[in-house]
């Protein structure tokens, strides 16, 4: 028994030291996802993107005035082919626009038609003020959603009302950031995405490298040695998983000291995101090993499906600017799970519970990746 | 400790690349595989070596029989790979503690280990360069010293010698014969006959996966229709009179005669060589050139397959 563990710590630790002797590689693994993130985070987080949303817009509403203009205008909205509606308390609303379930919830306050109606026929009179409560990470929301409060808020309005005179529309808006981190950062996202998606790469790399080692006879060295299967493949695993812990460690560092990254949610939850997305990767790159034949041929299948894994994970775009059907779809890909849990360990200051589900769903993914590879793997070439 | 093949058997689809493969290596010898590319030399070491298992036979160590994986009998074994299988990244002393790792050696042990092989490969000044920094032969010994680190008492050498310098190559030669010595068995593939006539004590000649012939060079020699080969040049070439006194010789097997260079081949040069020269020196045909060749594993491979190793 101590043979074997000597053996499963020879292999690990030959593994580390590879990664860590070369200095250049070293430095390129952790500083090309810094670089990156660090654009797409000023990208986002700066100035506006715009654009407009391509899905329906999930946004809340609560009716505090329950008048029939406030009826009328959340009837309005509800037809609006921009948003996807539903009522709900003031207290729920701010729980699911922090959890981004909603991208933003309407309050309209007690006293709206009343006070709406006399502003419309008076500007100097008192306007009620309508909370728009909107998540900072999407800024781009805001806007759409007060356009469009605006637009439906004067048609219903204006129909009873209508002199001719109106110049403004009839009520304040409130724009109230919801956020329970201390404050948004716009490079927490895309430090999420891309640590995520060059830790992938650094799995595929790893996978290359088992090929790599097939061709080169170490494979066949090692397996002369009386090792199981368990211990040259479990190796390679704890191996992978421990250098993809490094760089997503020396990444968010980075997020955290140099662009002001706070872990705002819970500390345990992101470590055990981490550590699962981490498992992911090491057991993506043992598929590979598993599935593929050339190494130039894997290496080119492996890039591309990476590529497809972290774009539809909401690596590069948010996913709630996919279609409707898309965003559904990304629910079966393992990178949006693991995008969401570092999102909501981060910036969305969610707690641990959070993390739970994109936890068990990134080592049901590893679980199924190490099936699949160890079903695939060709124990006697080379 | 015995390595012994029986009845080796290995398919790969329709296609059958081990037939029927039995031979012994005992402690103290190496034991040569020669055969061309393709003959089913590294299918029968991986046999060997506990990488696959036969279709049928099976290989035995000391008896026990060997097996695929984590089987202990293979603490017995040390395959030195035909690739050089190394961790060029990392220092060649880190390239011997992984491969000692990988026994469960460490510490003091792993440590002792590693000196001897270092020393034993003569790489003991350059153990903290990584291999890429080496040159083809030294390369070749820590491939070598690898496979050494766990003491094992049976030992598979697979083309241990490709792309190497003669110099290089005579240091390997050295480290087997101090390995076989220590009383160790050793398999050592090859399909350089030099090779094989200078290490090895008992030769299994292979191909087409089925073994052709198993002795000693000096009893595949003997029992195998060779012949040792005399040729000599004239200014002018003998007469029939003399050629068929020539081929009336004790010991003559056959003559061949083409322009001026006659050839003669005897099974004992020594005997025959003064005979033929005291006779067609009689007739008054003196010889101007005059060269020898002893018959050699070649022959002896042209000889039981029709074709000569080169060939292949």
């Amino acid at each position: 028994m101590s043979h074997t563990v000597a053996a499963f710590r020879a292999l690990v630790r030959k593994d580390i030291a590879i990664f860590l002797r070369d200095r250049r590689a070293l430095i390129v693994s952790v500083l090309t996802p810094i670089v990156v993130a660090a654009f797409f985070g000023f990208l986002f987080g700066g100035t506006g993107s715009g654009g407009n949303a391509i899905s329906r817009l999930p946004v809340g509403i609560t009716d505090l005035d329950n008048s029939a203009l406030s009826k009328a205008v959340v009837d309005s909205l509800k037809h609006d082919a921009s948003l996807e509606t539903q009522l709900v308390s003031e207290e729920r609303a701010q729980q699911l626009v922090r959890a981004g379930k909603l991208r933003a919830a309407i309050v309209f306050p007690g006293g709206f038609e009343a006070q709406a109606t006399g502003a419309l026929l008076d500007a100097g009179s008192q306007h009620p003020e309508v909370k728009l409560l909107y998540d900072p990470s999407q800024s781009m929301v805001q806007p759409v959603v007060a356009g469009l409060l605006t637009q439906h808020v004067m048609q219903r309005i204006s129909r009873p009302n209508f002199t001719g005179n109106a110049r403004a529309a009839p009520f304040t808006l409130d724009r109230i950031a919801v956020a329970t981190g201390p404050r948004y950062n716009g490079y927490a996202h895309s430090f999420a995405g891309m640590s995520i998606q060059f830790v992938l790469f650094m799995g595929i790399d790893a996978g290359v490298a088992l090929l790599l080692m097939r061709q080169e006879g170490m494979w066949r060295r090692l397996r002369a040695a009386p090792l199981s299967r368990a211990v040259l493949l479990g190796s390679r695993v704890v191996s992978t998983t421990i250098i993809a812990m490094f760089i997503l460690t020396v990444v968010y560092l980075a997020a955290c000291l140099i662009f002001g990254v706070r872990i705002s949610g819970s500390v345990p939850g992101f470590i055990m995101v981490a550590c699962s997305f981490a498992l992911l990767a090491a057991t993506t790159g043992l598929m590979i090993a598993s599935v593929g034949r050339t190494v130039a041929a894997t290496r080119g299948v492996a890039i591309f499906a990476v590529l497809l894994l972290v774009m539809l994970g909401g690596a590069w775009v948010p996913a709630f600017l996919f279609p409707e059907w898309l965003q559904h779809v990304t629910e079966f890909v393992p990178t949006r799970w693991a995008v969401d849990g570092l999102d909501a360990m981060t910036w969305r200051g969610l707690p641990l519970q959070a993390a739970l589900a994109p936890t068990a769903v990134l080592l049901g993914f590893s679980a199924l990746f190490a099936l699949i590879a160890i079903w695939r793997f060709n124990w006697e070439d080379g | 400790m015995h390595l012994v093949a029986d009845r080796l058997e290995k398919k790969f689809g329709a296609i059958t690349a081990v037939a029927d493969v039995s031979f012994t290596a005992v402690p103290g010898q190496v034991l040569g595989l020669l055969g061309p590319n393709g003959a089913g030399k590294s299918t029968t070491i991986s046999m060997l070596a506990g990488l696959t298992k036969p279709d049928s036979g099976c290989v035995t160590i000391d008896g026990v029989t060997l097996g695929t994986g984590a089987d202990p009998t293979k603490r017995h074994l040390g395959l030195v790979t035909q690739e050089i299988a190394l961790l060029e990244e990392l220092p060649a002393r880190m390239n011997l503690e992984f491969f000692g790792g990988l026994y469960g050696l460490r510490g003091r042990p792993l440590a002792s280990r590693i000196a001897s092989v270092l020393e034993l490969t003569s790489l003991a000044d350059r153990a903290g360069d990584p291999p890429s920094q080496f040159s083809g032969g030294m390369r070749r010994r820590l491939n070598i010293a690898c496979a050494l680190l766990h003491e094992p008492q049976i030992l598979l050498l697979d083309e241990p010698t490709v792309g190497v310098d003669p110099q290089s190559r005579n240091a390997i030669f050295d480290t087997i014969e101090v390995l076989a010595g220590e009383g160790r068995a050793l398999v050592y593939t090859t399909h350089y006959m030099e090779e094989v006539e200078r290490l090895c004590d008992r030769i299994v000649i292979i191909d087409h996966g089925k073994v052709l012939a198993d002795d000693s060079l000096a009893g595949l020699l003997a029992s195998t229709a060779v012949s040792n080969k005399l040729t000599l040049k004239y200014d002018l070439p003998p007469d029939g009179v003399a050629l068929t006194e020539i081929a009336q010789l004790a010991g003559v097997t056959q003559i061949d005669l083409a322009g001026t260079e006659l050839s003669v081949s005897a099974a004992d040069l020594g005997t025959a060589a003064p005979r033929v020269l005291e006779r067609l020196a009689a007739r008054g045909f003196s010889c101007q050139e005059l060269t020898s060749r002893r018959a050699n594993l070649e022959d002896v491979f042209l000889s039981l397959t029709g074709r000569t190793l080169r060939d292949t």
